[in-house]
Parts: structure tokens; sequence; C-alpha cells
């Protein structure tokens, strides 16, 4: 037997999929998910190209290569973050309509808490509308194992499956022990590739055989080795653990639970075993990390059952993730006395890195602006998002990905005047050219100020797709040349940014695109040579 | 070894996880179970950011250390031990840098930080970035705090030193040194 490893659980499942014989992961960066790929790219480093693991434009692009990977047989594993599923969500959900060819497998990493997200949607929820099956596993080795049985899922099923965890899992490291690995699968046309033309009278057929394989999901959960009936002689209470709430509920007695535990890890769950369950003892608590979802199936549609305690009862809180001591609390158990926060404390948000551009960049805007005033400064998602944040209070909304520039340009249609939108350059290839096309075709007065350090900053320095060729794409797209400018975020180049600035703000009343390029401190940092730790 | 939980607390960029990997080396190659959580992503701008880590010859659950059982909290800033102090077991041990890294204008003396940490009855409060720049390399600061830890856990020295070693090798001997003599200095610091 080989030693253990000591991964984090995006890595226990990278390392997992490499061993099922993947031919390819597609991915776009984000938080907790990130390092699902970079484990991979890695492992290419030092094991050899065998495999695709390029970053990809965003998750809708990263979820449609991979539907081709197993269109040509092979087995391929796609990664994002919850809000990432919401842009791949139309390839998503209709690749259970397709079904598939070779295995594949969307790993999608939840942030509940949001430590870096905008909201803590729990992805359960899409595998259940997509009626795919869907893997929580509770810790790292169950990570690196469902991920195997992951693939057998979805070709024995023919449909995609789901893997889901949240951040906790995903940024913690544990022992893991590997088996041995799979060979990827040869190229192989599916049987049946008019299923893959989901025109109405095939999508009809397709979308009647996923309903009519629901039972057999059903069963794969009922037989699956990681959902498990764990006997207890006390049935005044049972506890239904999904995910990582297995964790704390051991965590809180130290050992052996002495209540009925219904561990789950695989979905979709057959009904009658939750009806048995909650018969079974007088009282249930579901511990789940993110919605109630759970909890509102025991329920069911006839109103609150007071046998029934979680986050709608507040035995649990509503929101946030699962901690030990919500866990040991909802279980009554007594915490050990811990010492009481210190009138001395304050906060220390996250800043912006001494000499980042986007610094720069901001006090040119600040000042181009300061004869309108604040609130006409739409934002986007990545490092420059903390330009909200004193000491600049630059910016006025941070959405989704790319809604920068779609809301500077209804902002402007509802003659809300001037309208600026700032957004990077990894934000602007992820879902910012589309919006521009809008705007180019109204000729919207409005300025796009690209904030382009070369890199996908927030999440360590990932491939940004344009870098190089961003003046090239506005232009292909349709902004006219002479109004696409280009500007060095330096503190010596202030007042000619100012300049520029104001020209295509005030001076230009149609669409404007200010690039402002200097490379990211931190990517700069790691090319210094002779750099000491 | 045993059962051993611990917090640190620190600012984004200052090391937290090279101190964590290294006890969780020493965990992996004792033959001890490990649980080691970390923070990424938006945290790690400039803010405060925290790591958890559990080893133990028994199944570790839960990814966090419950408030109140850390048997040692290290902050590598004052602030940033406080903002941790209530994951401590009673008895148990605070190590912290005294070198201040101010949150704002309204960052409270560091002396009555100290005072405060001090209330804590084990409390061991290090110079640590004066200590590290001894040693020869003053961005070795982590491992004068990694080696008040390891005194406290009682870690297998011999272990801990050979991680520290291979983690540093390809920088080259002189920085191997003087992250182990970093190290030597804060483990001096905290022996009994």
């Amino acid at each position: 037997m080989t030693s253990p490893l000591l991964l984090l659980g995006d890595e226990a499942i990278a390392r997992g999929a490499i061993d099922a014989g993947i031919s390819g992961c597609y991915a776009y960066p984000g938080t907790p998910s990130t390092e699902i790929l970079e484990f991979i790219q890695g492992w290419q480093a030092k094991h050899g190209d065998i495999l695709h693991s390029e970053w990809s434009a965003n998750e809708k692009t990263a979820m449609e290569e991979a539907l081709g990977m197993s269109y040509a047989g092979r087995r391929v594993l796609v990664c994002m973050k919850h809000v990432g599923l919401n842009v791949a969500a139309d390839g998503f959900m209709n690749a259970a309509v397709t079904g598939v060819n070779g295995g594949l497998v969307i790993v999608v990493a939840d942030d509940p808490s949001m430590h870096s997200s905008q909201n803590e949607q729990d992805s359960r929820y899409y595998a259940k509308f997509a009626l795919v099956p869907c893997l929580e596993p509770a810790n790292q080795q169950e990570a690196y194992e469902i991920t195997r049985l992951g693939f057998e899922l979805s070709e024995r099923l023919n449909v995609p499956v789901m893997l889901r965890l949240t951040t906790r899992l995903a940024h913690s490291r544990a022992n893991v022990r590997t088996a041995a690995p799979l060979p990827q699968r040869p190229v192989q046309m599916p049987d049946n590739a008019r299923r893959f033309v989901l025109l109405p009278g095939i999508a009809r057929r397709n979308y009647a055989a996923l309903v009519a394989r629901q039972p057999e999901m059903i069963r794969a959960a009922a037989e699956s080795p990681f959902n498990a009936l764990l006997p207890g002689a006390d049935r005044t209470l049972g506890i239904l653990a999904a995910g990582i709430g297995f964790n704390y509920l051991n965590e809180s007695f130290g050992g052996p639970c002495p209540h009925p535990v219904l561990k789950l890890s695989q979905y979709p769950l057959p009904p009658e075993l939750l009806k048995s369950f909650l018969e079974s003892c007088d009282e249930v608590l579901v511990l789940e990390d993110g919605y109630p979802l759970l909890e509102e199936a025991l329920h069911g549609p006839a109103g609150l059952n007071p046998r029934i305690h979680g986050r709608i009862d507040g035995r649990l809180p509503r929101t946030g993730e699962l901690t030990p001591e919500h866990v040991a609390k909802a279980l009554g158990r007594t915490l050990p006395p811990s010492a009481e926060p210190s009138p001395l404390l304050r906060q220390r948000p996250p800043r912006m890195c001494d000499g980042c551009p986007h610094i720069d960049a901001y006090k040119a805007l600040l000042e181009a602006l300061a004869e309108t005033g604040p609130g006409h400064v739409f934002a986007d998602i990545g490092c420059y998002t903390l330009g909200a944040l004193p000491p600049f209070e630059a910016i006025n909304s941070c959405v989704d990905m790319g809604a920068s520039i779609s809301m500077a340009k209804g902002a402007a249609d509802a003659g809300f005047l001037p309208a600026v939108a700032v957004i990077g350059d990894s934000t602007f290839t992820h879902s910012g050219l589309t919006p521009l096309l809008d705007a180019v075709y109204a000729d919207s007065p409005i300025t796009v100020f690209i904030l382009d350090n070369g890199t996908t900053g927030m999440t360590g320095g990932q491939t940004s797709l344009a870098t190089g060729r961003l003046e090239q794409v506005c232009a292909g797209l349709g902004v006219a040349p002479e109004h696409i400018r280009t500007i060095t975020p330096l503190p010596k180049q202030h007042a000619e940014n100012v300049r520029v600035l104001k020209e295509e703000i005030y001076g230009h009343a149609g669409l404007s695109v200010i690039i402002a390029r200097r490379e990211c401190i931190q990517t700069a940092r790691l090319k210094t040579p002779g750099r000491k730790t | 070894m045993k059962k051993i939980d611990l917090v640190l607390g620190g600012v984004g960029g200052q090391g937290i996880l090279t101190i964590a990997g290294v006890i969780a080396q020493t965990a992996l190659r004792a033959g001890l179970n490990v649980k080691q959580s970390e923070v990424h992503g938006m945290a790690q701008r400039g803010g405060a950011v925290e790591a958890h880590l559990r080893l133990s010859p028994e199944t570790v659950w839960s990814d966090l250390v419950p408030t109140g059982t850390a048997a040692v909290v290290c902050g590598m800033e004052p602030m940033e031990a406080l903002r941790q102090r209530h994951y401590l077991a009673p008895g148990g041990c605070l190590v912290a840098s005294t070198d201040p890294i101010p949150s704002g204008a309204d960052y409270p003396p560091v002396a009555d930080l100290i005072a405060e940490l001090r209330k804590t009855p084990d409390a061991v409060l290090l110079p640590a970035a004066e200590m590290a720049r001894i040693a020869g390399n003053a961005r070795a600061a982590n491992m004068v705090l990694l080696g008040a830890v390891a005194a406290r856990l009682k870690l297998p020295e011999a272990t801990v030193r050979a991680v520290i070693a291979d983690l540093f090798k390809s920088k080259g001997d002189d920085v191997v040194e003087a992250n182990l003599k970093a190290f030597a200095a804060g483990q001096d610091a905290a022996s009994y």
C-alpha cells in the first residue's frame, strides 16, 4: 500500500479524476474550486502532457467543451464555483437531456458564509432541477473515491453527474490514500449521435428517458457505499447528516453517536428511506452545509412538522456554513469555555496590494469623475471590487461577472450619465464581450474602463485569455478605434490618465473603451529573479 | 505524538500556511492523521487569515477546531493573535509575535494589545522579526513562531527540522540554514 498523500478536498477530486482516466479537465478559476485544475496542471508538469488542462474563457464554454469531450467517448471533468454554475446552467441542464458518451462529472464548489462570493446558493438544487445524481463527499478520502464513482455512474446511467462540495472541504487538507489508476478511454463515437441533437422531437424522447431513469438513480443512491444507516440505541433523536455535516456530528460526541444516524453523500434519495427514518425516531435533526434542502423534503408540502429540527426551525442558523459549535449546540452538547472577544479587536478587511495597478487606475477615475460626484461607476468581480472599500469607495455595483458593462448601458439607456463600467481583463473575456456588443450596436454613451493586469488576479494569477490582444478584441467587436485608448496606471502618469478619462467620459457622446494596462504586482513579483523567502 | 489542535492567525501574506504546512508534514511523517484547513481567495489580500490544524492518531472528524479546545493559538501579529484567542483551551498556550501590522488609523497602542495578550496565563510573546534578523533572514519570522509552537507542542524536533530543510532546499543552503536558526531561536525562547 502506498503512503498517504496530504491533499486538499479540491486536490483529492483532481487526483481521483486523473486516476479515473480522464482525458481532460475544463474550468474557469473561482474560489473555492480553483485548486482542482491547478493540481491537474501541476500533475501535467511532472508527468507529461497527457490530458487537456487549459483554463476556459468561462464556465459555460468549459461545460460545453467538456460535453464535446464526452461526446467523443472520453472521460472528462469540469469544475467551477457555485455561481459559475449559473453561467454554465444552459449547457448543464441540457447535457442532462442529451446524456453522455464518456463519463462527465461536474464539480461545483459552494461557498456558504460567502467567504469569497456574492451569494451562498446551494448547487444540490441544480442537480435536482436537472434530474441528475449528486455526490457530496464528507471528507478528503471520500472526495477521492467518490470522483471515480461519479464517472462510473455517469456512464452507467447515461447522465452527467454533479459532485458538490463546500469551502471547508475544498480548502482543507487531509491524508488520502489512492487506488490503482485506470487508463484513458479511446475516442469513440456515441452509439446514437442523434440524441445530442435537441430538436423538440428528440428532446422529448430524451427527456422522457431521463425521467424514466430516475428510479435507477434512486436505487444507485440506496445501494451507495457512501450512504449509510448507522444504528443507535437512543431513538428520541435521529440525525440526518449530509456531506461534512457528518464530521461535525462525530466531533460533537467525540466518539460513537448514541442516536441513529443517516449519513448521506449521494442523491437523489429514496423517499421511503427518509420516511422510514423519520418514523423510526421521535425527532430528527438535519445537518447539511448549505440551504435546508433535505429538511424541506422531510417537512413535505403539509407545513412544518414540529418533530423536525434544523435550519428552518432555528435549531441551527438559517444562513452561513455549519460549524462545530453550531452543531454541538443543536445537539445540546456543552461547549468548553472560551475567551470573550476583546474590545481591542478591529476589523482587518482585505485590500489591494501595495503597488497594485488598480490603485492608480481608481485614483485617476475618482479625479476624472470629481465634477460629477459619486454614484456613476458600475463595477465587476475581481480584486478591483475592493475599490468599494475606503479609502477609494470608487464603485457602486458588483453583481455578477460582466454586469458592469450591461448595467452601465442600462443606466445610460435610462438617461443616467455619465455611466462608467469598470471591469478586469479576465472578467471581460469571461462575460464582458457580449454586453460590449450590445453597447456597440447602440453606440451607447458609456465608458468601459478595462483594468488589464494580464492575469486572473483574485484567484492567484491564472491565465487571462486576451492578454496582449484587448484592443484588437474591442475593435473586432466594433468599437471605434479612435475611442479605444490605452493608459498606464502609474503615479507619474496620473495627470495624463485623468485627461484621457475625462476626454472619453465627458468629451465623447458614444461608446469608449479605456484600457489601463500594467501587470499585477503579485505575478510581476513571482517573475522577479533571485526572489527568496 | 498525541492528539493536537492548533489555530494560526495572521495577515494575508505573512506565511501562516507555511507554518501549518510544516507541522502537517511532520505529523504525516510521524504516521498521524491530519486535517489542515486554510483560508484562500479574497481574504488573502492583506486581510485577516486563519488556519486550523488538527493532528491525531485517531480519526480527525471536523476540519475546524472547535472554540475553547486548541492546545496552542499562534498569532503572527498581536491583533491577529487576539482575534483567534477564543479557540484556546483553558490552560493552553498563546504564542504571538509582538510586531504590529496596523489595520488602520484606529489600531490600538501595541502596549495595550500586549497587556491584553498577557491575560492568558501561558503567553509566549516574541519580537519575531528581530529574532529572525539575528538568525540571518528577516523574512523568517514565521520560523521563529514555528519554533515556539513546536517546543510547546513537543513536536519531534528532528522531523520538523527535516521538513523545514526540504521546504527551503531549492532556495539554497544559506536560506535553509537561516530558517533553521530562526526555528531554533523560537524553540529556545518557548522552552521552559
